[in-house]
């Protein structure tokens, strides 16, 4: 057993895991975070993503079975379940995604989401080839990625704009903190 | 087509956002496995490494003996138990229809067979202790290709039953009385074109794996799992096991996607229903992707071999089909009916008059096929539309030419075809003439022209798919007479609540489908309620007690018929309540958004919110009446229902890589009225991408041995957001008769239509090379070699 400290949604969690523990089911198991998924056992589908930073690092796009429970000890990791607050409006990503019927059976979306959180933080105002270039590790199987693409583009507006017209506010959240870094 | 917030005064149309949303964008979903009982048990499956193999030997004392291991079992120590894994459709009486043993008890006949499990406090003991499990294979002869496996002498499957043949189905226009011969119509005919099409092994892949939780500590035992069929679920399994029905629950939570994948009753179903009884503690299985690819059943595959006849004016004569569809190494619960329901299909959109069908299952060391998004329809549009293509340009006819000369007329509905079948409605010529001036495909068949004459290394083709299929399974009459075990029935009730909400409960089982948002649409405006204050209930045999469930585009078409029924209930219900409160006779009343007037008084009228609180009371009701604003209804159709569209690709294919890029495609579906232009086009998009998948991308390859080689979703390609293109839809609207919403089903439609249009089109580009046919999936070097073998530029 391993001893890590991880903050996930904000709420920092100290657990002994096995070394050999993926990411992904400590979330799931471990802390009962199942809005993240697992989709496959190749790093193919990106189901399982969520955002990670390390102590030193800002948040990025990680395919959590891709990654060991202890690669996050002293990380941040933000999940689905932590995008938004809940009770609290969606994040524009989860709005985008909504309002473009981006989904159907939903399976994918988390990771897509957050696969989209990242790829915005990236590159806030990305052409459509750039958005699927960019959500290629992320697999769906029902929407043939048009809405997704659609979603995206509008979301990529949505925080554009929220950046341009909140641009001091501190982020509660490191969520948050992707969308608010990101330059008008 | 752009989806806007086009909003008609009725709910039944307008482009609604789902209702399911909220808990999928959030994280707040309830997938099977997220299941978590007390006392749980987890469960992990050893598969078989042999394609064919007698099991000589299992030692499970090592095993039993791991850390956390509670139960190690075999097939053996099940096997009473556990029964065969049913077929509901054994289409012809002398069909050969091998046990199905959930776990193999002397015999593995495909790889991924499942051959012992452990039970174990988590899921890494569970899972370390499989490589404890000790099995000694002997070895046994490994049949995989279809033509070889029904050959004399061939090495068998199932050598106990003789023969790799499972079944022999015929269908003959001539015999049938609903045309004349095949046999007359090729002989002597100014055209024959014969052609071979290989409909490739598919993978449904559903993002989903299969999970199943089984709890046998209460009253009932319940079972969760990610299934399309709930209801089936249960009936089959209590039949099976012996289980009174009444003390099976099974519920379908939040199911992640299924395309006919999830139409199962599944070995891991029945090995944790079986274990979890015997260990009387929850029991937990979920599968891994790989072993989703081995072992969840896989599409298609199927030998096609035409004949058609044409006059050179082009008119269609007749066609024979001979088919061989691979059914694994045993029979799925619809498999063996997967290639019937094709069959009434490849006549397409045609009036030709003479047809004969005759469809050979086989069995091979493969894992066993099913339905997949489809089933059956894609295979026989594929095989029709290719070789009227090959018409076409057999004739030097515009290949949409050669369709207008023989497609039925919008005028002509109904229309009895070829094949038995009355088609309800329909109007080709609008879906087509939109699609082509959508496609802009006289500017492309120009730019085409150039290309060719330019010796374009980089050369176009358009490809034209005018599709029809049968949905909305089914009426039971027709399935009985096919000899399928169930009804085509659907069922919905509907519940007044004494405040004035809506619950309503549904068949149907949805997995993506957007069932809460578009029966929430339907039910407003049925009872003048608002949208947001219907419950929409699915999916658990304790609040859903009666339904069939959701495959073959069947929900809306069936299940909305029932559900306007039960609404049309409620209100009549509601009638003498109204008048009672009201004071007047109920033949003077009328209904109109939401409320019961007096006829030529539009004040005072009484809701069916009054009325449900005054039945909740109950304290003034009419002598007679019902204390209930409750109703049911069941429907069976009389017909299926028939959508149809016309798909156009236009491909570039580099002839010097063999790449194809889809440059623009279109779709013009005629799904009927429709009830959320949202949720419509959002199943036309998947569906069609899927078809595109299968002409570019996916294949289920086994090596020689009988492995999957496409065992990962690094080897089987599902096409992510890179590898396909932007679509353009639009919709035309003929409405199915006599059905009260004029729906005709949707979820199938665009993975029917598309292979052959990306097909043909390839097709079309490399003409100049001598090519007549790429087999699918089209990849690079395939679309090459075709170019090189196809002859020299003409």
């Amino acid at each position: 057993m391993t001893r890590i400290s991880v903050t996930v949604d904000g709420v920092r969690y100290d657990d002994d895991v096995e070394p050999r523990t993926l990411l992904v089911y400590y979330l799931r198991e471990r802390l009962g975070k199942v809005g993240t998924v697992v989709g496959c056992d190749t790093g193919n589908c990106g189901a399982c993503t969520v955002l990670m930073a390390g102590p030193d690092s800002s948040p990025v796009g990680v395919k959590s079975c891709n990654v060991l429970a202890v690669q996050a000890d002293r990380g941040e990791v933000t999940t689905i379940e932590g995008l938004s607050e809940r009770g609290g409006p969606p994040h524009p990503v989860q709005q985008s995604f909504h309002e473009r019927h981006a989904l159907q059976c939903g399976y994918c979306t988390p990771g897509m989401i957050m696969a989209t959180v990242d790829l915005l933080a990236e590159n806030p105002d990305p052409t459509d080839e750039q958005i699927r270039a960019g959500l290629e590790g992320n697999l769906c199987r029902c929407t043939g990625y048009q809405n997704i693409v659609r979603a995206v583009r509008d979301a990529a507006a949505a925080l554009r704009e929220r950046a341009t017209a909140a641009p001091a506010v501190p982020a509660a959240r490191p969520a948050a903190d992707v969308a608010e870094e990101v330059p008008a | 087509m752009t989806v806007t917030d086009e909003r008609p005064t009725t709910e039944v149309g307008s482009a609604r956002r789902r209702k399911e949303d909220a808990r999928l964008i959030t994280g707040r979903t309830m997938w099977t496995e997220n299941i978590t009982l007390p006392g749980m048990l987890h469960m992990a499956i050893l598969r078989s490494p042999e394609a064919h193999a007698r099991i000589a030997h299992i030692d499970v004392s090592a095993a039993a003996r791991e850390p956390g291991v509670i139960a190690v079992l075999t097939g053996r120590d099940i096997a009473d138990a556990q029964g065969s894994l049913p077929c509901a459709w054994p289409v012809t009486e002398d069909i050969v229809h091998p046990a199905h043993p959930a776990l193999a008890v002397d015999t593995v006949r495909h790889t991924g067979e499942a051959v012992a499990v452990v039970v174990a406090r988590d899921r890494g003991s569970a899972l370390d202790a499989l490589a404890a499990i000790d099995v000694d294979y002997d070895p046994l002869p490994v049949v995989l290709d279809m033509e070889a496996a029904l050959a004399d002498g061939a090495d068998l499957v199932h050598p106990d039953k003789g023969t790799n043949a499972s079944y022999t189905w015929v269908f003959d226009s001539a015999a049938a009385g609903t045309g004349g011969s095949v046999a007359e119509a090729l002989s002597g005919a100014e055209v024959v074109i014969r052609r071979r099409y290989r409909q490739q092994r598919l993978i449904p892949a559903f993002m989903e794996p299969r999970s199943v939780v089984v709890d046998p500590t209460g009253d009932q035992t319940t079972i969760w799992s990610a299934t399309q069929i709930p209801h089936i679920l249960r009936f089959l399994l209590a039949v099976i096991t012996g289980t009174p029905e009444h003390k099976v629950r099974v519920v379908a939570p939040d199911v992640g996607g299924g395309f006919g994948g999830k139409l199962q009753v599944t070995a891991e179903e029945m090995i944790t229903f079986v274990v979890a009884q015997r260990l009387g503690r929850p029991v937990k299985y979920t599968e891994s992707r790989s072993e989703s690819l081995m072992s969840a059943h896989h599409g298609r595959d199927q030998i096609q071999d035409l004949e058609l006849s044409a006059r050179r004016d082009g008119t269609v004569l007749g066609l024979r089909v001979k088919l061989l569809s691979n059914m694994g190494a045993y029979l799925g619960l619809v498999g063996p009916g997967v290639p019937l329901l094709g069959a009434f299909m490849y006549n397409a959109i045609y009036k030709f008059p003479a047809y004969r069908f005759e469809c050979t299952g086989v069995f091979t060391n493969t894992t066993f096929t099913d339905a997949y998004r489809g089933a059956g329809r894609p295979e026989a549009t594929f095989a029709i539309e290719r070789i009227m293509d090959e018409l076409a340009t057999e004739l030097g006819l515009d290949p949409i030419e050669v369709r207008r000369r023989n497609w039925i007329g919008s005028g002509e509905f109904p229309f009895t075809t070829v094949a038995g079948l009355t088609y309800d409605s329909g109007n080709y010529e609008a879906a087509t003439d939109r699609a082509l001036r959508m496609l802009g495909y006289d500017e492309l068949r120009a730019e085409q022209a150039r290309r060719r004459e330019a010796h374009d290394p980089v050369q176009l083709g358009i490809g034209v798919s005018t599709y029809t299929e049968m949905c909305g399974l089914a009426p039971s009459r027709v399935l009985g007479a096919l000899r399928y075990g169930a009804g085509g029935w659907e069922h919905a009730a509907v519940r007044m609540l004494p405040t004035g909400k809506v619950e309503v409960v549904t068949g149907t089982s949805p997995h993506g489908q957007g069932h809460e948002t578009a029966w929430s649409q339907i039910v407003a405006d049925q009872l003048g309620v608002s949208f947001d204050d219907v419950e929409v209930l699915h999916g658990d045999t304790r609040t859903s007690v009666r339904g069939l469930d959701t495959y073959g585009s069947r929900s809306l078409a069936v299940g909305g018929i029932a559900l306007v029924e039960a609404c049309k209930k409620v209100v009549e219900k509601a009638r003498p309540i109204a008048a009672h409160m009201l004071e007047c006779d109920v033949n003077d009343l009328e209904f109109t958004g939401g409320s019961f007037r007096v006829r030529g008084n539009p004040d005072g009228g009484k809701t069916l919110a009054d009325c449900a609180l005054a039945v909740f009371a109950a304290h003034n009701l009419p002598d007679g009446v019902e204390p209930s604003l409750d109703a049911d209804a069941a429907y069976d159709p009389v017909n299926f229902s028939f959508p149809h569209g016309t798909h156009l690709c236009a491909v570039e294919v580099d002839t010097e890589t063999g790449r194809v890029d889809i440059r623009r495609y279109v779709a013009v579906d005629d799904v009927g009225l429709v009830v959320n232009p949202l949720i419509v086009e959002g199943q036309v998009h998947g569906g069609v991408v899927q078809g595109i998948a299968q002409a570019l991308y996916e294949e289920a390859v086994y090596d020689p041995d009988g492995n999957l080689v496409t065992g990962t979703l690094a080897d089987y390609l599902v096409p992510s957001a890179a590898d396909v293109p932007d679509l353009l839809t639009d919709r035309t609207e003929t409405a199915a008769p006599g059905h009260p919403l004029g729906a005709k089903g949707v979820g199938e439609a665009g993975t029917i239509a598309s292979t052959p249009a990306v097909v043909n089109a390839i097709v079309d580009a490399l003409r100049p090379f001598g090519v007549r046919d790429v087999p699918m999936p089209c990849t690079p070097e395939r679309v090459w070699r075709a170019i090189r073998e196809g002859g020299e530029r003409s």
